[in-house]
């Protein structure tokens, strides 16, 4: 096997000239990581909202939550992502679609990726919610009722801030899923981490050194957020809960 | 308002049950490879030889850190190049098929090799004192006593990570390969016809997963000891 190894492609300015190919696999990474951690955010408040219906004891709230959770657990991400992208806009009333269509077409995928990662990991984040409610003995709903308190109260003073504290962790590691699915993304032509080591091979004609920079580069980010994660985790335990 | 026409899929559904056949082949493959791949790494990683629980441990932590999409560029755009210019294959060999049961096969390991361990340590320790006790090897104890209980543990996670494979599968859309769902986008951009195929898709996706999903928790509720 010749092949001819260049590690130094990195540091030579692509054929736009304004920058090096270090530059694009940067500004890949920065649209990888502004995609995850919006998503995510989204995801949080999205499957917090529908995890605590799914444990309200009403049929329809209830109801509505699972439907939502079934839908996008039981399809897939790529499907979706697509159904985001090219069914939405042509689904909306025509003016509305116009409008999105219009949108430049780094905004137009950027926005569809992250809806997309939002409400495919909302559902999962429902999930982690509602187990993390249910794990609760059942004696602290029923004392804060038994206070006095009304539902919405319970929950707020009594039965959320113990759940939180029992799900933190498997929702940072929900922040993991969001980074690496954000790859997903690149099949709609957003110019993200994966779709920027695609371009490197073939504008540099050096497939090694781009797909092993490009990996590492996931790798690195994985692996950091996997310490930052364990560090919450010690912070948040509940003391003598045994999670 | 947008005007459904759904005329283009009846006289595809050939095409489409050609993908389906694809798609199915690539997830029992990565299935069954998976879960065997993913138990001899569970073993090794739970082996008290450190070289090999050192390989177990890095190969499910490098896996598990990585995008499946980046997995499968890797398998679609350099291995196959690789394995040309190693061995004498000729040139114009379509290996995509290959190279995605392979892919999966290798990705899908990682995430059975953790449900396998978990499994693995739920049967009590006992089990394997108790089995050496009776003068079995470690071998003997593992074939005979503790993967058998463990894998009834486990069948439920397994079987709901083969759904998961199963929707993963469409990813190999980045190797142009005609799965279902790359039969689906193809003929709805031959027809123009993109809105209607991508939500038929959808359907049928979310039909097989949500019934084989419900199936898994009828079986588990039937199973667990």
């Amino acid at each position: 096997m010749n092949y001819h190894w260049n590690w130094a492609i990195f540091l030579t300015e692509t054929p736009s000239g304004s920058t090096t190919y270090m530059g694009w696999m940067l500004s890949g990474l920065e649209v990888t990581l502004a995609l995850s951690l919006s998503a995510w955010i989204i995801a949080l408040l999205v499957g917090g909202l529908m995890g605590v219906l799914r444990t309200v004891p009403n049929r329809w709230l209830s109801g509505i939550a699972t439907v939502y959770v079934e839908i996008f657990r039981n399809t897939p991400l790529l499907v979706q992502l697509f159904i985001w992208y090219f069914v939405l806009p042509e689904l909306l009333p025509t003016a509305m679609g116009d409008a999105i269509k219009s949108l430049n077409p780094f905004l137009q995928q950027f926005l569809a990726a992250m809806v997309c990662l939002a409400l495919f990991t909302g559902a999962r984040v429902c999930e982690q919610v509602r187990s993390g409610i249910n794990s609760l003995a059942v004696g602290q709903k029923s004392a804060g009722l038994a206070l006095g308190l009304t539902l919405p109260q319970t929950y707020r003073y009594v039965i959320l801030p113990m759940a939180i504290r029992i799900i933190l962790p498997p929702l940072t590691s929900e922040f993991l899923n969001i980074f690496k699915n954000s790859a997903v993304a690149s099949t709609i032509g957003l110019l993200e981490l994966a779709a920027q080591g695609r371009q490197l091979v073939d504008y540099t004609a050096q497939p090694y050194e781009s797909f092993i920079a490009v990996t590492v580069m996931f790798m690195v980010i994985n692996t950091v957020v996997m310490i930052l994660m364990h560090k919450v985790e010690a912070r948040v335990r509940v003391p003598g809960g045994g999670h | 308002m947008y005007e459904f026409d759904w005329s283009s899929i009846p006289g595809a559904l050939p095409y489409l049950w050609i993908g389906m056949v694809m798609t199915l082949k690539i997830t029992v493959v990565a299935i069954i490879a998976g879960i065997v791949w993913g138990t001899l790494l569970a073993l090794m990683r739970m082996s008290p030889i450190k070289v090999l629980s050192w390989f177990g441990a890095g190969y499910v932590n490098l896996f598990r850190s990585i995008p499946l999409v980046m997995v499968l560029l890797w398998f679609f755009l350099i291995v196959p190049s690789l394995l040309v210019s190693l061995f004498d294959i000729p040139r114009s060999y379509d290996t995509r098929l290959i190279s995605a049961m392979v892919a999966f096969s290798l990705f899908e390991a990682a995430y059975y090799s953790e449900i396998i361990r978990a499994g693995i340590r739920s049967v009590s320790k006992g089990q394997m004192g108790a089995a050496n006790a009776l003068g079995m090897s470690y071998a003997q104890a593992m074939r005979l006593i503790i993967l058998p209980q463990a894998f009834r543990n486990m069948v439920p996670l397994l079987l709901t990570q083969g759904i998961i494979l199963f929707q993963d599968t469409s990813l190999v859309y980045v190797s142009s390969l005609a799965d279902f769902f790359g039969t689906a986008y193809l003929v709805g951009s031959r027809d123009g016809r993109l809105v209607e195929l991508l939500l038929f898709s959808g359907a049928v996706y979310f039909i097989i997963s949500f019934s084989a999903s419900q199936l898994v928790k009828h079986f588990q509720k039937r199973t667990s000891l």
